[in-house]
């Protein structure tokens, strides 16, 4: 006869329900029909019920202090198999750690069975309160008893979607109840009541769990979430690769050495095209035949306040993706200015400022320093006001060709960019001002 | 399919790549087999997850990264090959089950992408701030390869290699980067990139009963996944003997234990990679790794440039350190090395608190070294 769980030498106190619950356990596996050894896996916590794996023939991993549920869940995504029975097993301590984890994979609904051995304390560790201790049970660090009430296990993992739950005071045959548990699909979990023989009796002398339990509306309940679907990891075969076309720039075979090394921080505010405007910068570049780099620093909030993009152009591969002293700093708005305050302080070569006219600033050091003033906002709108400043900066420096940088424009935006008031506004840009 | 093939289907069309490296690490970690992404999207690790969520076979949204490594170990005990990336925040919490995934020998890859510090610090500036957490990440001192990426290609290729790691040694292994290596965008010719093998788990085929933690001649246990219809697999995270019984201290269980760092050590000759660019009249050496990487590559140029002799050594295996890093720096009569945190603590990984005098660092805090803080260093 085959045998999941050996009952011999339980590694348990005389007495902790651990013993009954196994006892039990074994009787619910050899009651599922064709369920082989092989076919269960116990994942296993810290604490006393942690140690139970070495009494099986089934496959076991043991894990971390409260993490079991999560290992399992790990588990039953990845091996995708119903017909092999997870199960986890923990105490109220462990529940109490990994109490996410538990809700997590109830939220799944997956393939798993989690049972909770509530002894009412953390029984390795000299009998501390756990999360689902009772009210008024006393241990070592509470001898007056515990304050607060205990968390209602079952009630949480019912709410978050499990398709089974049950309480069950460990005393007698519920061996029925776990085979159940065994043979629903998807997450089914049972906290049993236990009193731990070493630390609950000892301060707790004349209770039983039954009664503590009632005492702290923790009583025998059974709810279940019938039909609900259980969660199946999606196997996509054949993604697409990620070096398409949506990254490729077709390059020009143009005389790269005739285009000038620049490099350019553009300055504005979040939601006006800072990071696309840079990038399409660097990509006219490219499709010039030289190397570009973009790089963009912005709040974590995306949304809100400043966004810088900090765009390298070179007749040849660039390797430092940093700028020590920018030929041309180009601000939109005031957050971007604020932002560069700091580098405008410290500019130490030849730099050309383009600067929305609305904008003040000082300068500590006007040597080698060119402004220029425009209206940078109002021409295209403030949503699109860098890529105009960009066409401005490239029209009056000359930089690269205004048409290829259309052209990549055009690319990124297609119809949703107008891009014909952009050239008319840029060619009719009048530069004595 | 290879990727020539792939982009330039137009042989008379000469295209280029503009990218940031993220997507070479997803694409690269596919190709190699890796089946399964699972993380949360800290930044500014939130790319890699984008791509992956976008390229990978399978993908799990982790609410948090105690949970990613979890299901990550869970996944890799059923022989799934995982992957995640993350910040140091994100890191931070998933260390003890770094530690558990080490003792159980599941294989898996962590992409670390550093930020600056200290706590949450800032979250979208670079820093190369968490080498000393590394090295002393495994309660006990244990060494857990660490590749740091230190360009493009290297994207590529330590992407693989991690995983072949990963899957050769059974560990977890570290993938090390920062913002700027997989944010920034650059221009690149991705037909240079040579085609990758797919790698897969050695399975244990015998009949003879299964002994999960009995190590081959490389030290390595072969591996069996959890669940098989065959032999009783048995995994744990605490001391245990050969056949994966909790045992205290008992001789059998603490040489188990021990050979989990001395697979790592002794297999390091089959994972020691670098880049050494050597001028035979030199006598300064520049030192560096990951993003600083590409501000030392420049400087030795500008010094080259002005006929200044100096010789680079770009280190990729930067944890544990192999020999070839100390025996090339004591060949020079001046070192710099160049990190971009607070202390040196690569410099620290290699010396301890006794630096000699010979080596000089250069650091940076919240900003990139720039190679014009290499070049003032070597012509001081």
């Amino acid at each position: 006869m085959k045998t999941f769980l050996s009952l011999n030498d339980l590694p348990f106190c005389k007495g902790c329900g651990h013993n009954i619950v196994a006892i039990n356990t074994e009787k619910a596996l050899q009651r599922i029909e064709n369920l082989e050894v092989l076919d269960v896996i116990v994942v296993s916590d810290i604490g006393c019920i942690g140690i139970i794996d070495k009494q099986y023939n089934s496959h076991t991993i043991h894990g971390l202090h409260g993490r079991s549920p999560a290992l399992a869940a790990g588990i039953s995504m990845a091996l995708d198999n119903p017909k092999k029975k997870i199960l986890v097993y923990i105490g109220d301590g462990g529940a109490t750690i990994g109490l996410s984890h538990i809700l997590e994979a109830a939220n799944k609904n997956l393939n798993m069975t989690v049972l909770i051995h509530n002894n009412m304390l953390y029984g390795m560790t000299g009998g501390q309160p756990s999360g689902l201790t009772p009210i008024g049970f006393k241990t070592a660090a509470t001898p007056e008893g515990k304050k607060i009430p205990p968390l209602d296990i079952c009630k949480l993992a019912h709410a978050a979607g499990a398709a089974r739950v049950q309480r069950i005071i460990a005393i007698g045959d519920f061996s029925n109840d776990i085979a159940e548990a065994l043979k629903t699909p998807g997450f089914s979990l049972i906290e049993f009541i236990e009193l731990c023989p070493s630390y609950g009796v000892k301060y707790n002398p004349d209770k039983k769990p039954a009664e503590l339990a009632k005492e702290s509306g923790i009583e025998p309940v059974l709810y279940t979430n019938v039909n609900r679907p259980v969660y199946k990891l999606e196997i996509k075969s054949d993604t697409k690769t990620l070096l398409d076309d949506e990254i490729t720039i077709t390059v020009s075979k143009d005389d790269q050495k005739k285009y000038n090394n620049f490099s350019l921080l553009l300055a504005g505010s979040a939601g006006e095209g800072v990071q696309t405007s840079g990038e399409i910068l660097a990509e006219t570049a490219i499709s010039c035949g030289l190397s570009a780099t973009k790089k963009g620093s912005y709040p974590v909030t995306v949304g809100v306040g400043f966004s810088l993009s900090e765009i390298i152009v070179k007749n040849k591969p660039i390797l430092y993706t940093g700028i020590e002293n920018p030929d041309y700093i180009v601000i939109t708005s005031i957050e971007g200015l604020q932002k560069v305050q700091p580098i405008l302080n410290e500019l130490q070569g030849k730099t050309t400022i383009f600067i929305d006219k609305s904008l003040d600033f000082e300068l500590k050091n006007k040597n080698n320093v060119e402004i220029i003033r425009l209206d940078l906002r109002t021409p295209l709108g403030a949503r699109n006001c860098t890529i105009y400043s960009l066409a401005v900066v490239l029209k009056i420096k000359n930089l690269l060709p205004l048409e290829m940088f259309y052209n990549r424009v055009n690319t990124r935006f297609g119809k949703k960019f107008d891009l014909e008031t952009l050239k008319t506004k840029i060619s009719n840009l009048d530069l004595t001002t | 399919m290879s990727i020539t093939n792939s982009l330039n289907s137009n042989q008379n069309m000469q295209t280029k790549a503009f990218i940031d490296g993220s997507r070479l690490i997803v694409e690269s970690l596919v190709r190699s087999g890796a089946d399964l992404f699972i993380g949360y999207p800290i930044t500014p690790s939130n790319l890699l997850y984008f791509y992956s969520s976008r390229r990978f076979p399978r993908m799990l949204a982790a609410p948090d990264e105690i949970t990613t490594l979890q299901w990550m170990c869970g996944a890799a005990s059923v022989g799934l090959l995982p992957v995640t990336a993350t910040s140091f925040p994100g890191f931070a919490l998933m260390i003890e089950s770094i530690n558990m995934a080490v003792m159980m020998e599941l294989p898996m890859v962590i992409i670390l992408t550093q930020r600056l510090g200290p706590a949450t610090g800032t979250a979208t500036s670079g820093a190369c701030g968490d080498v000393l957490l590394l090295k002393g990440m495994i309660s006990g001192g244990f060494a857990v390869p660490v590749l740091a990426i230190s360009n493009f290609l290297d994207c590529w290729i330590l992407a693989h290699e991690a995983l072949k790691i990963a899957i050769n040694l059974r560990t977890p292994v570290v993938l090390l980067t920062s913002k700027e290596m997989v944010m920034t965008l650059q221009d690149f010719d991705i037909s240079r990139l040579p085609d990758l093998p797919k790698l897969r788990m050695n399975i244990y085929q015998k009949d003879e009963p299964y002994v999960p933690y009995e190590p081959n001649s490389t030290g390595v246990p072969e591996f069996l996944p959890l669940g098989n219809s065959k032999h009783q697999v048995r995994i744990t995270a605490s001391t245990h003997n050969k056949k994966g019984i909790i045992q205290s201290n008992t001789p059998d269980s603490l040489q188990n234990s021990k050979r989990l760092h001395y697979k790592i050590i002794n297999n390091l000759p089959s994972f020691t990679f670098y880049e050494l660019d050597e001028q035979t009249d030199a006598r300064t050496l520049i030192v560096s790794y990951e993003v600083t990487s590409q501000a030392a590559r420049e400087a030795v140029s500008l010094l080259r440039a002005q006929n200044k002799s100096v010789s680079l050594l770009i280190v990729k295996t930067l944890l544990p350190i192999p020999d070839i890093i100390l025996q090339t720096i004591s060949k020079y009569d001046k070192v710099i090395i160049a990190e971009e945190n607070l202390t040196g603590q690569y410099t620290e990984c290699l010396f301890g608190a006794n630096v000699p005098p010979k080596i000089s660092k250069v650091l940076a805090f919240g900003q990139m070294i720039s190679p014009s803080m290499i070049v003032k260093e070597v012509m001081a």
